[in-house]
């Protein structure tokens, strides 16, 4: 699975506003919605599921990273989207870094076999750490989609 | 002084497959011994006290990998590994939200 199967272009986000874990996936969802991926309706919802996920524990996986997610019954297919944050949030992390590169997922009900492979794509190419840092050093919202694209065409190693 | 060495078979169990939650278990375990523990899918290597590297494998259900320790607690930190994986990461018993 490559990005430009779940990452919404329009929702990507190179500087977001808040500063607590609550206030990035708020910021994240409203992206998705302004982007016409989920309904304004489903919004609140979507936002209620995710952090209920995050109560589970914690979805901030080190290195500065984090991928909130749920299922939701409003996607019939993987919904993601990308922000970063200039100066990290506290998203009670593994490593217990502050976070400021998110990747959120929204799955359809039945399908945890794209969720997985949207995961191993996003650690895959983290684990480049030039791309890792390029990421996080992004400009603007281009600026990430170019990343993800080089991505996508194996301009990253491994 | 040559370090013991310490391989087993494991398989993904637990029908969800290696999502964030299970592997945030297996690294945590996984940390408590000083042995290097590696779990190898083909030619893909993780360290198994990574979060990252470890979703990098993509594990899903049904999926084999090869975990291989060394240090002196290398056999009981496969033994343990191998023990999570068996049990489906406890997720029978935490099921429902996702």
């Amino acid at each position: 699975m490559k990005f430009a199967d779940f990452i919404t272009p329009e929702a990507i986000q190179s500087d977001l506003k808040a500063d607590d874990k609550e206030g990035v996936i708020r910021e994240m969802v409203q992206a998705l919605v302004e982007a016409g991926r989920i309904r304004a309706a489903d919004y609140e919802s979507i936002v209620k599921a995710i952090l209920s996920r995050e109560e589970l524990g914690s979805t901030g996986i080190g290195r500065g990273v984090a991928v909130p997610h749920t299922k939701h019954p409003s996607v019939d297919r993987l919904v993601g989207s990308v922000a970063i944050s200039r100066e990290g949030v506290d998203f009670d992390a593994l490593d217990g870094e502050k976070v400021n590169l998110f990747f959120l997922l929204i799955s359809p009900q039945d399908r945890p076999g794209d969720h997985l492979r949207a995961l191993e794509n996003i650690a895959r190419q983290l684990r480049d750490e030039t791309f890792c840092r390029f990421l996080k050093q992004a400009k603007s919202a281009e600026d990430i989609r170019q990343l993800l694209e080089e991505a996508d065409n194996n301009q990253f190693a491994s | 002084m040559s370090e013991a060495k310490a391989t087993r078979r494991v398989t993904v169990a637990n029908h969800t497959g290696l999502h964030i939650r299970p592997i945030s278990l297996l690294a945590k375990l996984a940390s408590q011994f000083r042995a290097r523990i590696e779990v190898v899918k083909d030619r893909q290597r993780a360290n198994a006290k990574s979060v990252l590297e470890l979703l990098s494998l993509g594990g899903q259900p049904g999926e084999e990998f090869l975990l291989e320790a060394e240090g002196e607690d290398a056999e009981a930190a496969v033994e343990a590994l191998a023990r999570l994986f068996a049990q489906g990461f406890h997720e029978d018993e935490a099921q429902t939200a996702h």
